[in-house]
Parts: C-alpha cells; structure tokens; sequence
C-alpha cells in the first residue's frame, strides 16, 4: 500500500494520498481520507440500473436510445460535468457541438464567475502547493472548509508544516473567517480570527477593507468596529504570502465583482494576495478549463453551426425557464436536488437522459438511464484541482460497469 | 460531562475504604478517570439506601467503551476525519514529519493518530504527551478539532 496511493475524488481538492484495502474485489478499508471521501469512495447505496422508459435494457439500447434523443432534438441541453472525468467532458463538448446544443455545468450558479477571472489573468491565483509551503495569512471569506471540504485546513492551508512556514499553524500562520455565521472553521480560526458580518454585507465590508487599506477610516452602514477592521488591515498588509479561499457565501453576495477587483488590486499593491475559489465538485474546474480551450468561454454556450453563442440566456437556469430546449442529457449532477422544482419542473417534460453511477432524484424523473463507473473509484482518467492542477485519477478497484467516458464515447459513435 | 463533587455528593461518604482508597473523595476522583467502576463501590451497591444514588451515579458516569490510557475518546458519531488533530499532534510530527506532520499519508507506524475510514483512531498511546511519569496537559488534539469530537477523560 505504502507507495500505492490513490485520489480522492470526493471534493475539489483531490487528495492524492488515499490508501485502500481491498479483498475479494471490494473495498474494506480507506485510509487517510475524510469521511466525506470514504464515503464517495465506498460508493452509492443504490447504483444506477440501465433502462429505457423505467424498463430495465442492456446498455447498448440505452446508448441507441440516448442517441435517437439528442439527434431527434432540435436544441438538447447537455448539463452536469462537475462530477465527470474530463475526458468525458471534451466528449461532452463535442455532443454539444454536433447536436446544436446548449452546454452548460453546475459553474453556472456556482463559481463560475471567479474560475472566469481567473482564467482570464483579472484576479491572481496560486495553487495549493504554494499555499502549503509559503501561504502565512489565510482568509477564508464565506467558505467553511471545516465541512465542506474537510482535509483543506490540515494538507494544504493552516495546519502543514511547508518549506518557508516551518512551524505551521502555531507561530507561522493566521487564519482569518469572514462569515455571517460562526461556522466550524471560525471555531479553528479562535476568538480573534471570525470578522462575523451581515447577510449581503459582503460588498460593504470589502470596500471598507480597502479604504482601511489606503489608510482611511473604514464605515460601513451596520456599525462594524473600526477598530477591528483596522487591525484586520494591519494583519492584511504584513502578510507575505496571502491566500484568499472564496467560498459560494462571497460569490452569491457580490452583485458584480468591481469591488472585489478593487479590494484585490489594492491588496496587491500593500502585499501580496491570492485568492482560489472553493470549488466544490471535484471536476467543475476541469470542464470550465476544457470549454474555455475549446471556445473561449468556460460555460453557458449555446452552439449554432460553426458559430459559439454565449451569454447569460444560454445558462441552465434561463434555458430551462425558458423552455427553450426540448431534450436534456445530464451527466455527473442532480440538477432536480440542486434547482428550484419551478425551472427544474420542465425537465420532466422533455425526453431526459441520465448518465450516473447512481441513482439521483434526476434519474429517478429519466426516460433513458445509462450507469457509469464511479470516477477514480472504478475507473480512471484525469480532474483538474480547484486550484487549476490536473490530477491523474487511478481505479481502485475493477468493475464490469463502462466509465463515463466510454459511455460518452458510444454516444458520439451513434450520433 | 460530570464533575468531580457532583459524583461525590451521590458517594456514601462514609470513607469506609472498602474500595482500597482512603476517602470517598479519592474514589470520586478516580471514578471520574474511569479507573474504577460505580461497582466498585461495594456499599453503594449493597445497601438499600443507596439505591437512588446507585442509579444515578450509573446514569452519569457511563463507560467510554475504547477510551485509552491516556483517556483519549473519539467520539465516532462527530469526527468528520478532517486530520487536523494528526497534524497538529507533537508526537507525529516528531515521528513522522514528512507524512503525517505535513497532512499527506502517514509514513511510519509511531505516530499516534491516524484517519481510518473517514474517523480518527489513536495508536501507540504510550508516546503521548499525556501519558507516563513526565505526562504534560497537551491540548493540541482537542483545540483544533473543529466539531469537538476528541475528549480526555
């Protein structure tokens, strides 16, 4: 076991570290990772069944099903992709392109914004190695890795021991929460460490922090100390290294990124920031990387011919509300969990296919059902990290069932 | 958690030292530490007097099932296998700093924490800073378990 490790494909940081042990063909026991991962590693309660109209096929007759479907539709909406291989999403693409269709993934009401800026040079990253070895002030504005990814804090950012912070987290590191809530990574972070702030009042406290930063007095409409925000700026403008680890409570609070690009410049110009959004599905960044390669864009895109459509109407959430797609193919996502029931109410309308190793609420509403292997468990392929780096994904163990990239690839073959 | 006077006050407090310590205050302290058993207490079993006592001493000082030596308790249904408490630890980092110490896999085999199917399980309890006759109150577990999960008894 000792220099056989495998990946974690649980969340978005992809642990590289996990060891397993396996009899008779099945997992026994999983060492190192959290008990998030175990219990993505050990697999669903409930695997997915091959069927066509709830009967029970063989998956080839899936497949020519799934295929009739998308070549039938005028404009199919091919969905999901955070939790695929990427070999699966390039082939995804490519549906999408043959088929006239709309693509899009779960980035579009999550992080997509930030992975956008990002990609694009407007705001400055690093990744996680970098934040092992050098990061010494951590800010973890409304995320709560404690939960949601729960190995964050001690492989990559507060707790490890790096090159240049030999000490880690008792001399050499800060970490700081800016939340609405004491989540349980405030409760790491210590008395000091949670700047606790109104819902929505994200905007506000960023550009109080940046006048703090320019040597102004901070105000804000809620009262927060000044003495406090003070401080905080002083914290800020000695770090030598410092990370940003901005989670879905920061995004769906700015309204446009102006303040953030302001508050990130500025921080730049006293000391130096990174920021690196906390991504949730293990491969969201994967597929904005892959479209953005393939288009220019990193999601919401409609195809027509040759021609790339992009904008906000060509989201999910619009499409759908819309009604203007009239098949949908959904791969590694629950769109009917993750939605509203009003705009996902249509998909049960519409001639829906489900690729998944399990069942969802969405495959449970499918006309065609077609089950893959689970991604670094049974089968392998490569994940790019939510800091950007691309991780070879390994199988731990054999299975008869297809990855999802075969599948996606017998699809394309039918089409 | 109980404390030391709440078990006391539900001791017969007689000193009887039937129970090998010299004082029932003793014997709460040592309750408290699950060296002993409530039955150990051979008249509070006994005698009928006791019986309410008896039963409400049982209620608030249960078995902690695996406790160890050092009387580290995982409390399973909490720990979320973050391994914030492997790295933290002294004794890994010590024994083990380019594994363990640096949050990756852990490397060798006297480190005293590790993640095991998604909960922590401690090991080689004898190198705790808890433990022994040069024992010191290390906290570094405990502080940075974000959901409370580790507890010394």
């Amino acid at each position: 076991m000792d220099n056989d490790y495998y990946v974690c494909t649980g969340c978005a940081l992809l642990c590289d570290d996990i060891g397993v042990e396996i009899e008779g063909g099945k997992l026994t026991k999983v060492h190192t990772a959290c008990r998030k991962g175990v219990a993505f590693i050990k697999g669903c309660r409930h695997p997915l069944d091959s069927t066509v109209k709830g009967e029970r096929t063989d998956v080839d007759l899936a497949v020519k099903e799934a295929a009739s479907i998308l070549k039938n539709a005028e404009n199919p909406l091919i969905f999901g992709h955070a939790n695929s291989s990427s070999g699966a999403q390039k082939i995804a693409i490519g549906i999408a392109r043959r088929t006239n269709g709309y693509i899009d993934d779960t980035s579009s009401f999550c992080h997509g914004p930030t992975v956008e800026a990002i990609i694009e040079s407007k705001l400055k990253t690093c990744t996680l190695d970098d934040v092992r070895h050098k990061a010494d002030v951590l800010i973890f504005w409304g995320s709560d890795p404690a939960n949601s990814h729960p190995r964050h804090m001690s492989r990559y950012s507060y707790f490890p021991r790096g090159k240049e912070r030999q000490r880690g987290w008792e001399e050499d590191r800060t970490a700081i929460t800016i939340d609405v809530r004491k989540s349980d990574t405030a409760e790491i972070c210590g008395k000091n460490g949670l700047y606790q702030i109104p819902v929505k009042g994200d905007t506000e406290f960023m550009e109080a922090l940046t006048s703090a930063l320019s040597g102004k007095v901070p105000k804000t409409s809620y009262d927060f100390d000044k003495k406090r925000l003070l401080e905080l700026a002083g914290i800020l403008k000695k770090a030598k290294f410092g990370v940003i680890f901005a989670g879905l409570g920061m995004i769906y609070s700015l309204e446009d990124f102006e303040p953030l690009y302001r508050f990130m410049d500025k921080l730049n110009s006293v000391s130096s920031f990174h920021l690196i959004p906390m991504a949730g599905h293990y491969n969201m960044r994967g597929f904005n990387e892959n479209l953005f390669k393939e288009t220019g864009y990193i999601n919401r895109v409609k195809f027509n011919g040759a021609e790339v459509l992009h904008g906000p109407e060509y989201s999910v959430v619009e499409a759908l509300r819309k009604k203007e797609v009239d098949a949908a193919l959904v791969i590694g996502a629950d769109p009917l969990s993750s939605l509203p029931r009003s705009i996902v109410r249509y998909l049960e309308e519409i001639p829906l296919i489900t690729i998944d190793p399990c069942q969802t609420l969405t495959s449970t509403k499918a006309d065609v059902t077609i089950p893959c292997a689970l991604v670094g468990v049974e089968s392998g392929g490569a994940a790019i990290r939510m800091d950007g780096v691309e991780v070879e994904l390994k199988p731990m163990v054999e299975t008869d069932r297809l990855s999802d990239e075969d599948v996606m690839k017998r699809i394309m073959e039918e089409l | 958690m109980a404390n030391v006077m709440e078990i006391y006050q539900l001791l017969p407090k007689t000193n009887c030292k039937e129970c090998g310590k010299s004082t029932c205050m003793a014997f709460a302290v040592d309750l408290l530490a699950r060296k002993f058993k409530v039955e150990d207490c051979a008249p509070l079993v006994r005698e009928d007097k006791y019986r309410e006592n008896y039963q409400k001493l049982s209620e608030m000082v249960t078995p902690v099932g695996d406790v160890t030596e050092t009387g580290l308790i995982v409390h399973e249904d909490k720990c979320i296998g973050c391994g914030n408490c492997v790295v933290a630890c002294p004794v890994n980092v010590a024994a083990d700093p380019t594994g363990a110490g640096s949050g990756k896999a852990p490397t060798c085999d006297r480190i005293i924490l590790k993640v095991e199917d998604g909960i922590v399980r401690a090991m080689n309890v004898q190198e705790c800073r808890r433990f022994g006759e040069n024992k010191i109150l290390c906290v570094a577990c405990i502080d940075t378990c974000p959901t409370k999960a580790i507890e010394f008894v």
